[in-house]
């Protein structure tokens, strides 16, 4: 396959970026779509050129550290794949790719195609967890019983893997479904109720100073999320933190 | 913003409801007589009335407000950008705004007068005035009529949308996802539609 790439280049977050034009030959239908990118990178290194920053981790769909905009859909056209896991035979040969960042104030861009989405990080960090008590009468997670229907909607919104490919999708920049994937799966076990009222508030606290927008139920974050979270975790959370505001 | 929307738009209800009666063959007795009560009755006047002019105020500066926020959380555009959205749904504000210039016109043409009846330049109370200005309004005024419609459209569009979007602003079960998609069809046809009839019967019969 041979492909015409425009590509975002930025030396840094303080200089201007803009799109370059590159030209790849040979490319086999079965590369996954970072490995036409280390092609790429190949080539520019051998022509003495910076290669193409890119994030990338596991390349088995599940890290989230891959991220891109691909001919204007996050983690590119192919509904529920990560970027690392679509594939060059999505493509036609001659086709011309747009490849851009995740855009968003709350993911500022540190290089080319790599965004600081240690926003994400710290909205973990105010209420994303189980505290637990590790003086030695800790009792074992799967003691506990959990009514199957609860422990299988943890479970579907636990799939989300903090791509940040639902900030991408939205025109606002909103990251209401990973905030709300992350209350709904602590909200739904016995383990995280305990502190549901204080972890949805600091949460949304912290979501709101990082500069995300705010949601409009356009329904992009659901239709572009690679592991196909449901806008149904954005009304979860909005139930949660009305309840957490009266009680 | 939610809250402010679900009580608008059971307003918007009510407003049909009476509205309808302008198309009651009986030369507008009862639009006139249910226009009158709504005109002088002091709760609706000096309660209802100002809770209205809140909620319509509120909304609106609500809407700039997260607009101004959104805007704020993407400074850096894509260059391509293809969303599995609908129109309506990415563009409420361009919906709300061509709302808010209907608004304007809509009080011009009826409220102001109204106001002014009552409180800048007094008159008696004439309860069958209703009915005529209302025909004064739209019989053979085609831009108006137009523009009414054409705002009705748009209405309709941002109630589809805002209707479902609001239920879920205020964490309503989403079990009932497939239900608010069709009260939300269902309620945004049926306010369009009606709106429309009324000014069209009116621009064609006197």
């Amino acid at each position: 396959m041979d492909l015409s790439l425009k590509i975002w280049r930025q030396k840094n977050k303080n200089e201007k970026g803009s799109m370059q034009d590159y030209s790849i030959k040979n490319i086999e239908p079965d590369m996954s779509f970072l490995e036409m990118l280390d092609v790429l990178n190949q080539q520019l290194i051998s022509g003495g050129e910076e290669p193409v920053a890119f994030d990338h981790d596991c390349r088995e769909g599940i890290c989230g550290s891959c991220s891109l905009v691909i001919n204007g859909a996050p983690h590119g056209p192919h509904k529920s794949t990560t970027t690392c896991q679509l594939h060059m035979r999505k493509f036609k040969s001659g086709d011309t790719i747009y490849i851009e960042p995740f855009r968003g104030s709350a993911f500022p861009i540190i290089k080319d195609l790599i965004v600081d989405r240690s926003s994400f990080d710290r909205i973990q960090q105010a209420g994303g967890y189980v505290s637990v008590n590790t003086s030695g009468n800790t009792v074992d997670a799967n003691a506990t019983p959990i009514p199957k229907p609860n422990a299988d909607e943890a479970f579907k919104s636990a799939a989300c893997i903090g791509c940040g490919a639902c900030v991408a999708a939205c025109k606002n920049s909103s990251a209401m479904l990973f905030v709300g994937a992350k209350v709904s799966q602590y909200a739904q076990l016995p383990q995280g109720k305990v502190e549901r009222t204080e972890r949805v508030k600091n949460m949304v606290v912290q979501m709101d100073k990082e500069g995300f927008g705010n949601c409009t139920n356009t329904g992009a974050c659901e239709a572009h999320c690679p592991k196909e979270i449901s806008l149904d975790n954005i009304v979860k959370l909005n139930r949660e933190y009305l309840n957490s505001k009266i009680k | 913003m939610a809250l402010s929307g679900i009580f608008l738009m059971i307003f918007l209800l009510q407003h049909l409801a009476i509205n309808l009666t302008s198309l009651i063959p009986d030369n507008g007795e009862t639009f006139n007589t249910i226009s009158h009560f709504m005109g002088y009755n002091p709760i609706v006047q000096f309660v209802l009335q100002p809770i209205l002019i809140f909620g319509v105020c509120f909304h609106f500066v609500m809407g700039f407000i997260l607009e101004y926020q959104n805007r704020k959380a993407r400074v850096q555009k894509y260059i391509l950008h293809k969303t599995r959205s609908s129109w309506i749904s990415r563009n409420m504000i361009i919906s709300g705004l061509v709302i808010l210039a209907f608004l304007i016109l809509h009080f011009d043409d009826f409220w102001l007068p109204e106001i002014n009846d009552k409180y800048i330049n007094p008159v008696l109370p004439d309860p069958e005035k209703y009915f005529f200005h209302l025909q004064e309004q739209f019989y053979n005024q085609t831009y108006r009529t137009i523009f009414y419609c054409i705002s009705f459209v748009l209405l309709g569009l941002h109630l589809n949308h805002g209707l479902a979007s609001s239920f879920q602003s205020v964490g309503v079960s989403s079990a009932n996802k497939h239900i608010l998609k069709v009260a939300a069809n269902v309620y945004s046809i049926t306010i369009t539609v009606g709106f429309i009839s009324i000014a069209i019967f009116h621009y064609f019969i006197h």
